[in-house]
């Protein structure tokens, strides 16, 4: 049976056991609910408006950042792997590719997008 | 060949197995869900053993006692509790997404649970020895956050939902710090299979050879787990309890299985890239292996009882201004000295 | 992977992929939407698995189902004022205009399924020593070396964009 097979049944298993660990409770639970204790908890008093409020861009910014370093990860993943048997062309070319999304980092800095405001 | 105790067990059991069926494809499904029962084992025993261990230093640290009434030294405590919470009343807040708010805790013990698949517990004691093993634990972890999210929505309460923005961008400052700390180790290594980066430390640990990535990988894996210093999302001076608010019962402890299954995965994750992995002199290698853990797992407990909570502009400013640029310059020295030490020899 | 489950499991994934590819444009509610979202990129990257992509598939969870449905979630919640419900409505207007696109897609795309060269055959694909990994890296590396310079450049572009327009945003 291949690994990825393996994992699978895994990923099966793994959904399974917590729905298996909410059984028994749900059967020795005490049932009493009241309108008080189902409110939405804010510290007792009654909640206005819905949970969605507006936040702050700064989320934005970091996220798009992050999504450009998360791709740049698996660039630089195969190279990492092979960098032993590659030589110098290859440590060349990965520091002009890591150099780029360096200056675009400090770009990023500069511009304040990296200061959480 | 010489294997490991657990290694050496499983090919028993499945000796055993295959005398009573066969060389067939039900042998190795009825071995795939031993392994699997074994995982979940593990991870159940863990959690139980590392509240207590938490609630027991928390104690030492803070000049206190701790828990010590039920079993000896308190060491029923764990599971006093866990009893206590089967019997609690899930309480559901009437104005959350039902559906969502139900699914989110069972939905994240998933990804907690996945990541052991790669872990070498012993020599040969490996569920899945793929060939990417440390990046496939990265894919994984990266999808936690999101049932925080969705948690944290679905509740339909103002403190989870800034709990769930508050996880997401501790997932935004710790996933790369910990993926380029890991690069590192890698462009030694020169593979991603776990047994490969362990056989590689026979000589000399990781920790010696990457000081740097090591102490960027336990700083980022500390806001990985969200643990103080970094445990903004659940800060409970400040938003309750961030995206488990509303939980309570049996939902509440699944959220602290999935967490304490993800602190040990941390352990794991770095004994194995850093410590040597199962290896060490005399003992067998699972004695190593579960000593190496215990160890980091106590350092991880020291530091949370140790250091106060971060802001989170304090967070963001430390991975993004100190140790991405750290990473960085670490990945660009490896790749010289590497280099260096090849054309010398 | 070479048994009889193959071709099931297969046609499962299949079906999950499509049946929530679906559920993400049915959808009336985005949150709901991007959950789908998920589940369509796992399976995605579960068929990768299958044909031993095992590297594209951990990418696949990592940046679609990690990272790229987060941003999206994360926008709509950052931009919405109050409700999520009702904000994926169908949208009429383009119906005629959108279905004539997908069309000439679809026999563009069959088009190339049938007569193109570029899709692996045992003729033309290329035969990786050891993992994946690293016969990955000896391509991007080696033979798209230019396109893989390219890249960063595209990522340096998208960043110093995102930059720019939220700081316009940030100042209003």
């Amino acid at each position: 049976m291949s690994y990825f097979a393996k994992i699978f049944i895994l990923l099966i298993a793994a959904t399974i056991f917590p729905i298996m660990a909410m059984i028994v409770p749900l059967i020795i639970q005490p049932r009493q609910p009241n309108k008080e204790k189902n409110s939405q908890y804010e510290c007792g008093v009654d909640t206005v408006g819905r949970n969605i409020i507006r936040y702050r861009i700064s989320y934005f910014l970091y996220a798009i950042i992050f999504v450009v370093f998360d791709v740049e990860t698996i660039f630089l993943f195969p190279w990492a792997v092979k960098f032993n048997d590659l030589g110098l062309f290859a440590l060349v070319e990965m520091f002009i590719f890591a150099g780029i999304l360096a200056i675009g980092l400090a770009y990023a800095w500069k511009k304040g997008a990296l200061t959480w405001k | 060949m010489h294997t490991g105790l657990l290694a050496s067990l499983a090919a028993f059991i499945t000796g055993l197995i295959e005398s009573l069926l066969g060389h067939g494809f039900a042998a190795q499904l009825i071995m795939v869900l031993l392994e699997i029962i074994a995982i979940f084992a593990v991870i159940s025993l863990a959690v139980i053993i590392q509240v207590y261990m938490e609630r027991r230093i928390c104690g030492f640290i803070q000049d206190r006692l701790g828990p010590n009434r039920v079993g000896p030294f308190g060491l029923l405590q764990t599971v006093a509790d866990m009893i206590k919470l089967m019997s609690k009343e899930d309480i559901v807040p009437e104005k959350a997404n039902r559906l969502l708010w139900g699914m989110t805790p069972m939905l994240l013990f998933i990804p907690a649970a996945l990541v052991y698949a790669v872990f070498p517990f012993d020599e040969g004691a490996i569920f899945a020895d793929i060939g990417i093993g440390v990046f496939f634990v990265m894919a994984i972890m990266s999808q936690g956050v999101l049932m925080f999210l969705i948690g944290g929505y679905a509740s339909e309460d103002k403190y989870s939902f800034m709990g769930a923005m508050r996880a997401v961008a501790q997932m935004l400052s710790s996933e790369i710090p910990i993926a380029f700390s890991i690069l590192a180790v890698v462009m030694v290594t020169g593979s991603l299979r776990m047994s490969d980066i362990v056989s590689a430390q026979t000589n000399v640990w990781f920790v010696c050879v990457q000081p740097l990535a090591f102490i960027i990988f336990i700083i980022a894996m500390l806001m990985e787990t969200n643990r103080t210093p970094f445990d903004l999302v659940e800060g409970e001076a400040e938003i309750i309890a961030g995206p488990f608010t509303e939980y309570s019962g049996m939902r509440w402890a699944l959220f602290f299985l999935a967490e304490y299954a993800n602190l040990l995965a941390a352990a794991i994750l770095t004994v194995t890239l850093f410590l040597g992995g199962w290896q060490g002199p005399f003992l067998p290698g699972i004695i190593w292996f579960i000593i190496k853990v215990l160890i980091v797992i106590f350092i991880f407990m020291w530091i949370r009882w140790t250091f106060p909570r971060t802001r989170i502009d304090q967070m963001m400013a430390l991975s993004w201004k100190v140790l991405l640029p750290l990473a960085l310059f670490n990945i660009m020295a490896t790749g010289i000295g590497i280099y260096i030490y090849k054309w010398i020899y | 992977m070479n048994n009889d489950l193959n071709p099931a499991l297969f046609y499962f994934l299949a079906a999950v992929m499509l049946l929530s590819a679906l559920a993400i444009v049915y959808c009336r509610n985005l949150v709901y939407s991007a959950l789908f979202m998920v589940v369509c990129f796992l399976s995605i990257a579960g068929l990768y698995a299958m044909i031993s992509a095992d590297f594209l598939a951990a990418v696949q969870i990592m940046v679609y189902a990690g990272t790229i449905v987060i941003l999206i979630v994360l926008c709509i919640m950052i931009t919405r004022r109050t409700t999520m419900e009702r904000t994926n409505m169908p949208e009429k207007k383009y119906i005629l205009r959108a279905s004539v696109l997908a069309g000439l897609l679809f026999f563009l795309l069959a088009y190339i399924f049938v007569n193109s060269e570029v899709l692996p055959t045992t003729n033309n694909i290329i035969a990786l020593s050891g993992d994946t990994v690293s016969g990955l890296a000896d391509l991007l590396l080696g033979h798209y070396m230019l396109a893989f310079e390219i890249a960063a450049v595209l990522l340096l572009a998208a960043m110093i964009g995102a930059v720019v327009l939220a700081k316009g945003a940030d100042e209003k």
